[in-house]
């Protein structure tokens, strides 16, 4: 009995002492708790609220309004209309099959649409919105509005999107908007920003260059949302900002008649104000359609468009390299006056093809068979004689002919990085030859650059802006095609002078009056005489492959060509004559001669552009009355 | 030894056993059973529906099963420890052969008016029959290999009937209990140093014995983010509803976390997760203090129990509610791996509130019957 009482109280003791050390750890381990919870809800608190936030709060970002663009005098060249579109959520439809086959009646949606309608179904969670189609006419619309008795669910919704009422004529200059790709996406930080599923942005052109402004920003809708993403209620509306309108300087009459005097021609025209540098026109033929381009164009549209020969995807004003032909040649004189080589007096006896210039064996004919005589200067512009341009370039040489066509603009991007499309062009000299393709220069080579065949290429708004710095009497100026309504960038060396000698380019601009205002000028036949609409040119046929003895003998009429084989037909002009304020450039691409082909065309532009010359500077006077 | 007590069984009358009542640890009963409510009501949105009418139904009947237990002599309870566990084993090989299946595992037993898990009976109940095993038994006796083996046996004979559910959690609180009694019946401290010690070693091996899912979990523990929408979500979310609860809590029925669904589990494992978001670091450190106070009056009551196998129990059945509310809540803390266990009283569920209200009521009962002896 005395045993087991001490050993109940060796058991009272050990239970005791086991007690106190689980009480004691028990403490700590509360301790432990609790500071585990200080650290999380205190210490943490912000780190945890915030994951808390991003859990349930979810943001919706809507398809930001794009910017538009007017033309000078405010028309609207791409713009946004109401898009009719049908949207489906497929958890608000009580009987799915029944809805989607009815709209599939009323819709008169093919097979294969139908299954890509089905197919997307099936990507997105039940309470997504289903676009079943994106741009309804508005019969369709009407048609489906009439029926939504029995589509539950059914939301027919109105939207805005691109449009370009002006269709195919703006096509080269503003590009069109197509729905995003990852390659936008990644390459533009703005898109990526803004970026919302069936988000439309500028694939080339302008609309492409200039997205930025364009974009706008998103309305933003922001969500509570459950575990599942179903949306609990809405927090906050945010309006996003509509893109920036962008004025650009291009008159759409005239744009308008430069697309008409192309028609079923391959080839470009652009106008520029000779002071300002804007670009009145610029057309590149044949266009296309951009609207065709906004809901995804069809696999037989794209085929009709890529197939065509005329190759309508090309803008042929900034990326179409051609041999400027005898539109060079006021450059080779300005050259070569400038350089001393050569003054008004200097004569040249050109010899028809019986007695061409022969130089190490090779001969170089004057375009004329019969030969022109003795030329000087003013006649040999006005005749464009070849061969007394062969001898002034052959005394001038071709690394002064370069710099002087550099000067004026020519091998280099007219607009900087505005079009990323646009071509350098190539205006070669003896260095170029060494390092591009190693070999030395050839005595011929200059020969035939001074008629612009050869290696020098230029694209149709370099020849135009030659022209035109050649009519503002020699001034430096930056062709614009967006008006700058803040004049935030004007660049320093603006006008500033080209030339040494004044003199000189009024020489060449005599020249190029006689040219076409004069008896045997080459574009005698485009002159107008009323000195209101009087302008001054230079023709150019540039040759595509050269003339072989055999051709020369034959003597074949253009349309006796083959069409691949014909020659381009250039012409650069300026006018009024007194008084010059625009310069045009036009070339067709195998349009035969420049005289019969792309001369008649610069009468008609002229006439227009100095028509409208008033209308746009009361535009330009009213702006600054606005101050 | 005790036979010149003063106090006999008929002393014990009603008034003296209301008396007797140890009203604080009933406070703090009733006051866990109201914020479970509370917590429940917010578990079902605001409303009240499935959830909290069940909840508030089963917390009636339990806590008047408790008083009723508390009024039963404690020496009852010593009579039937053995009958009792033998009882619920049968009931775990019953739940074995004949068990209802739900999520993967067979842990319930259809008694037509409730599904009984017997394995939340068992972490009581082996508490009560090791608490009688060890009873008599003297000192030197307790580390004989033949006492070790028996109450080991013991242990491991329900483990091994929960673990086939499967549901290693249970179990293994099951084993925590069983070995909350050895080590307050006074076994030596080396077998616990070297049971320690074997399990840090085997661990590699037990590790490669588990079932993809357990690693994953452990691997889930060690890094959440791992798998953020997977396997670390729960856990993750967990977090972030604790955390974001912040000082004094989003406010009731405010939690985001629960109400927009991102909390998983919340009616059972993960409520305190919503109760944390909800009222805050002052809430849960209140609650905490309510557990506290909990423990500490299991603890006195046991303290001031006459008997040997009432203060086993208390001490036991005491550690083991520490266990339970420790594990769940390092759980949804982000301290230990994810393993099934409710948190007493607040967890909805009820097989694990039964469980714990017999034990508050043993508890109880031996506060009552403190004077009682037990030959």
């Amino acid at each position: 009995m005395i045993s087991s009482s001490s050993d109940n109280v060796t058991k009272l003791n050990s239970i005791n002492r086991r007690m106190f050390l689980t009480g004691s750890l028990k403490f700590f381990i509360m301790i432990g708790l609790v500071s585990r919870l200080f650290f999380l809800q205190v210490k943490e608190n912000k780190k945890y609220l915030t994951l808390s936030d991003k859990n349930r709060i979810r943001e919706w970002k809507l398809a930001p309004v794009r910017g538009e663009f007017h033309d000078y005098f405010g028309n609207v060249i791409a713009g946004n209309f109401e898009a009719y579109q049908l949207h489906v959520i497929p958890e608000q439809v009580e009987n799915f099959r029944y809805v989607i086959y009815r709209i599939k009646d009323l819709l008169e949606l093919s097979d294969r649409e139908f299954a890509r309608i089905l197919k997307k179904k099936k990507e997105i969670k039940p309470w997504e919105t289903l676009i079943v189609s994106d741009n309804l006419s508005w019969k369709k619309f009407s048609k489906i509005n009439n029926h939504l008795y029995d589509l539950n669910g059914v939301k027919p919704v109105i939207s805005i999107s691109r449009s370009y009422p002006f269709k195919d004529n703006f096509t080269h200059i503003i590009g069109y908007v197509s729905q995003a790709n990852e390659m936008d996406i990644e390459k533009n930080e703005m898109i990526k920003k803004n970026f919302v599923p069936g988000l439309k942005v500028g694939k080339v052109g302008l609309e492409k260059s200039l997205e930025n402004e364009l974009i706008g920003s998103n309305d933003i809708e922001r969500y509570e949302v459950n575990a599942y993403g179903r949306r609990i209620s809405q927090l906050e509306f945010q309006k996003g900002e509509k893109g920036k309108t962008l004025k650009l300087t291009i008159d759409t009459e005239v744009q308008k008649l430069a697309n008409d005097l192309l028609k079923d021609k391959a080839g470009s025209i652009c106008v520029m104000d000779i002071y300002t540098g804007s670009i009145i026109a610029m057309h590149s033929s044949p266009s296309f359609d951009p609207n065709l381009f906004v809901f995804g164009i069809s696999q037989d549209d794209w085929q009709i468009i890529r197939n065509d020969p005329m190759k309508p995807l090309v803008n042929k004003t900034l990326q179409g390299n051609y041999s400027p032909g005898s539109t060079i040649k006021p450059i080779v004189a300005l050259s070569a006056l400038e350089n001393g080589i050569i003054n008004t007096n200097f004569t040249v006896n050109c010899r028809g093809h019986k007695n061409p210039l022969e130089l190490y064996g090779q001969t170089y004919h004057c375009w004329k068979k019969q030969g022109h005589g003795f030329m000087n200067l003013r006649n040999a512009m006005k005749q464009s004689c070849d061969t007394y341009f062969y001898e002034v370039a052959r005394r001038l040489g071709v690394d002064k002919l370069s710099e002087t066509a550099k000067k004026f603009g020519l091998g280099k991007e007219v607009f900087g990085d505005l079009f990323s499309i646009e071509k350098k062009g190539l205006i070669p000299n003896t260095q170029w030859k060494k390092n591009a393709l190693g070999q030395g220069w050839l005595l011929g080579e200059t020969i035939i650059t001074g008629i612009g065949q050869g290696y020098i290429q230029t694209t149709p708004i370099q020849l135009c802006l030659m022209t035109a710095q050649i009519a503002n009497g020699g001034h430096k100026i930056y062709p614009q095609i967006v008006v700058d309504e803040n004049n935030k960038e004007s660049p320093t060396d603006k006008f500033t002078t080209l030339y040494e000698n004044s003199k000189n380019i009024k020489i060449v601009q005599d020249a190029m009056f006689a040219s076409t205002n004069e008896a045997r000028g080459t574009s005698y036949r485009s002159r107008i005489d009323d000195p209101k609409y009087q302008f001054a040119g230079k023709t150019g046929t540039a040759q595509v492959k050269k003339i072989t003895e055999r051709d020369r003998e034959l003597d074949l009429k253009t349309f006796e060509i083959p069409y691949e084989e014909r020659d381009h037909a250039l012409y650069v002009a300026f006018g009024p004559y007194k008084n010059p304020r625009y310069a045009v450039s036009i070339i067709v691409e195998h349009g035969g001669n420049g005289s019969t082909t792309a001369a008649p065309m610069a009468k008609k532009l002229f006439k227009l552009v100095i028509d409208r010359h008033s209308l746009r500077d009361s535009i330009n006077n009213k702006k600054y009355m606005d101050i | 030894m005790y036979q010149h007590t003063r106090f006999t069984t008929n002393r014990f009358s009603f008034l003296q056993k209301f008396k007797n009542f140890d009203y604080i640890l009933l406070v703090c009963i009733l006051l866990l059973g109201f914020i479970s409510l509370a917590t429940m009501y917010s578990t079902d949105g605001g409303k009240i529906l499935f959830h909290t009418k069940s909840h508030f139904t089963k917390l009636i009947i339990f806590t008047i099963m408790m008083l009723i237990i508390s009024f039963i002599n404690i020496k009852f309870w010593f009579i039937i420890g053995y009958l009792s566990y033998i009882v619920v084993v049968g009931l775990l090989v019953w739940t074995y052969l004949f068990g209802v299946t739900s999520s993967g595992s067979q842990r319930w037993i259809d008694l037509y008016f409730i599904n009984l898990q017997p394995s939340e009976l068992m972490k009581i109940f082996i508490i009560l029959c090791l608490a009688k095993y060890f009873h008599r038994m003297k000192l030197e006796k307790v580390n004989s290999i033949y006492t070790i083996l028996t109450s080991l046996i013991i242990i491991v004979l329900p483990m091994g009937l929960v673990i086939v559910q499967p549901d290693l959690g249970t179990s293994l609180l099951i084993a925590i209990s069983g070995i909350a009694v050895l080590w307050f019946a006074g076994i030596n401290y080396k077998y616990f140093i070297y049971t320690m010690l074997g399990f840090i070693i085997s661990m590699p091996f037990i590790i490669a014995f588990l079932k993809p899912y357990q690693k994953l979990r452990v691997l889930t523990f060690l890094n959440p983010d791992r798998d953020p929408l997977g396997a670390g979500y729960q856990i993750i979310q967990s977090k972030i509803a604790v955390g974001s609860g912040g000082f004094l809590g989003k406010g009731f029925l405010k939690g985001t976390q629960s109400y927009l669904e991102f909390l998983p589990e919340k009616h059972t494992d993960f409520i305190f997760t919503l109760f944390s978001e909800e009222f805050g670091f002052v809430g849960s450190v209140f609650l905490l203090l309510i557990y506290a106070i909990v423990i500490y009056r299991i603890i006195l009551i046991g303290a001031s129990s006459r008997s040997y196998f009432a203060k086993i129990f208390c001490y036991s059945f005491g550690a083991a509610i520490f266990v339970y509310i420790t594990i769940n809540m390092s759980m949804v803390l982000g301290l230990l791996p994810i393993v099934g266990s409710p948190l007493p009283i607040l967890s909805y569920g009820g097989s694990s509130m039964l469980a714990t209200m017999i034990g508050f009521g043993i508890v109880m009962s031996a506060k009552v019957h403190n004077q009682q002896s037990i030959a």
